[in-house]
């Protein structure tokens, strides 16, 4: 840890712990964290250039250099002494390289994938299992519809046996509630195997 | 948001800083809490506004996250600010609880599960 040459610790402060929800652009995310969290999403926006990003995250875009990445989160006190914080990932493929200081600390993921292109979760996927963040799937149902079954959807987004796939609608709060449990349980489960 | 003054929006919270791009400490991240100290230093420099801002908005425990958006500043910024605020002693920061892959931890989990069955 940093030095501690100065206060560090303030013991009347909760413990924080994060959850991230991601997925391709417009899937829910940031509906499913407003459905669960107690406080109405908050949002918070960082220039790209002072991501603590190389110049070479910047190809492409030169003509934007006032662009910037925006984060949405919601808080859930889940007792006097421990705060849970979800944070919608930014969807656009490019703001990716910000992922890794968010996903760092993070307990793990959920991936909503929208079943109309669920090729837009594709890459979400790809990014939890390469470093090893636990998640889980929920597929987030337009107008809380759900046409194929979750096995068949396991199938298309070709899904490790140990990743649930959960049926959702980011817009009902007890559903979003179930697939955070269904994350924790799985976490449960792979500590206590542990 | 978006308008024609986006340059203009990203580069002024930087003039808080005194031009500063980096925070001279890590401890500041997305959900690390900050406290203000009570009593305040009475020894203490005298603040800019934009650091009483921060204190009055933590006079109880917030994340720093929280503390970005309410001030509409990037976290970026609100992390050198803290900086300053950290090494004058009128703030504490406690660092968010340790995620380990290879040991998880039990209780917390736990803890987590029995909160989300609540809501």
């Amino acid at each position: 840890m940093a030095g501690s040459d100065v206060a560090t610790d303030a013991s009347s402060a909760p413990d924080t712990v994060k959850i991230l929800i991601a997925g391709g652009f417009g899937v829910g995310k940031t509906t499913m964290v407003g459905s669960v969290s107690e406080i109405v999403p908050l949002r918070t926006e960082e220039p790209l250039t002072m991501a603590g990003l190389g110049i070479d995250d910047l190809e492409g875009i030169e003509e934007k250099r006032a662009t910037t990445v925006a984060l949405d989160f919601g808080r859930i006190t889940v007792s006097r002494d421990l705060v849970l914080y979800l944070f919608g990932t930014p969807g656009q493929q490019r703001f990716w390289f910000m992922w890794n200081d968010l996903a760092l600390g993070a307990l793990g993921a959920v991936v909503l994938v929208d079943v109309r292109r669920p090729e837009s979760s594709f890459a979400a996927i790809d990014f939890f299992e390469r470093r090893g963040i636990p998640f889980v799937v929920g597929v987030n149902g337009f107008h809380g519809e759900h046409p194929y079954p979750p096995e068949e959807i396991r199938d298309a987004l070709a899904v490790p046996e140990h990743v649930q796939v959960l049926l959702c609608d980011a817009r009902d709060r007890e559903s979003c509630r179930d697939v955070l449990i269904a994350l924790i349980d799985q976490l449960i489960a792979t500590a206590v195997q542990a | 948001m978006g308008g024609g003054d986006s340059a203009g929006r990203l580069v002024r919270p930087f003039a808080l800083t005194g031009g500063r791009t980096r925070p001279s400490r890590a401890d500041f991240t997305l959900i690390a809490t900050v406290t203000a100290v009570e009593p305040q230093p009475a020894a203490a420099a005298r603040c800019q506004p934009e650091h009483t801002r921060i204190l009055r908005l933590c006079a109880e425990p917030v994340a720093v996250a929280e503390l970005a958006a309410r001030l509409d500043l990037p976290v970026s910024v609100v992390a050198i600010l803290l900086c300053d605020l950290l090494e004058a002693g009128r703030i504490t920061v406690r660092p968010p609880r340790l995620v380990s892959r290879t040991t998880p931890d039990l209780d917390l989990l736990k803890k987590v599960r029995d909160g989300l069955g609540r809501l």
